[in-house]
């Protein structure tokens, strides 16, 4: 079997999901399995039409740091998050959405982008998916 | 007689990555190299510095043939036999 990475995608700022998207690509890139486990904020980026949109960890000041990060990125050529998340799923990266996160924030399946998520699961999915993985991040 | 069967079929796949940052170089590599066949030749062309030590890296780890680095004036080519 070859090494995984498993990650858990916690947050839903724009800087972070970058982090945890480009991290999961490296790794399917250097022939890694990759599981991303989104929840709490991280799983509201993937509803429908909410990817891009999340605020800056830092000096967002009201989505200006935001605008302002994304335009220094176009200017140096990195990809959009769409990009990252269509070259995961090509390259064979696994989604698992929260469950429980979809209860406490009332966000139905049919809300969120149901062609990405390969599964619905808890904690005892993720703790499955860890334990024989060689790379364990939360972001 | 015919000696066709001995002819092998291989193809060189070329993957331009010429301005494009972290992580595309790596992960247009690692998509040309999952559609290439065994014997395959993939040869990608860029000009990020770090991919150029990276997918090397990245072809140990996939247990692929390196064939062959080189560079001039800031554009790198790397060759991987599948």
């Amino acid at each position: 079997m070859n090494d995984k990475a498993t990650i858990i995608v916690h947050s839903g700022d724009l800087d972070k999901i970058y982090s945890a998207l480009i991290v999961a690509n490296g790794a399917l890139s250097m022939g890694m399995e990759v599981s991303l486990y989104f929840t709490f904020w991280g799983l509201s980026r993937l509803k429908k039409g909410e990817l891009e949109k999340g605020p800056l960890s830092r000096m967002n000041m009201m989505g200006i740091g935001s605008r302002m990060v994304k335009s220094r990125m176009k200017k140096a050529n990195v990809v959009s998050l769409e990009r990252l998340l269509s070259d995961f799923k090509e390259l064979g990266g696994k989604i698992i959405a929260c469950e429980m996160t979809m209860e406490i924030m009332g966000i139905k399946a049919d809300d969120l982008r149901s062609d990405l998520i390969d599964e619905y699961g808890a904690v005892g999915t993720y703790i499955q998916e860890a334990k024989e993985s060689k790379i364990n991040l939360f972001i | 007689m015919s000696n066709k069967g001995l002819l092998i079929k291989m193809t060189e796949i070329h993957v331009d990555v010429t301005g494009e940052t972290c992580p595309v170089p790596l992960v247009e590599t690692r998509k040309a190299l999952r559609k290439a066949s065994p014997g395959d030749i993939v040869e990608v062309t860029g000009t990020h510095p770090a991919s150029k030590k990276e997918i090397p890296m990245a072809v140990k780890a996939l247990n692929l043939e390196l064939m062959e680095v080189k560079e001039e004036q800031g554009v790198w080519k790397i060759r991987i036999r599948k």
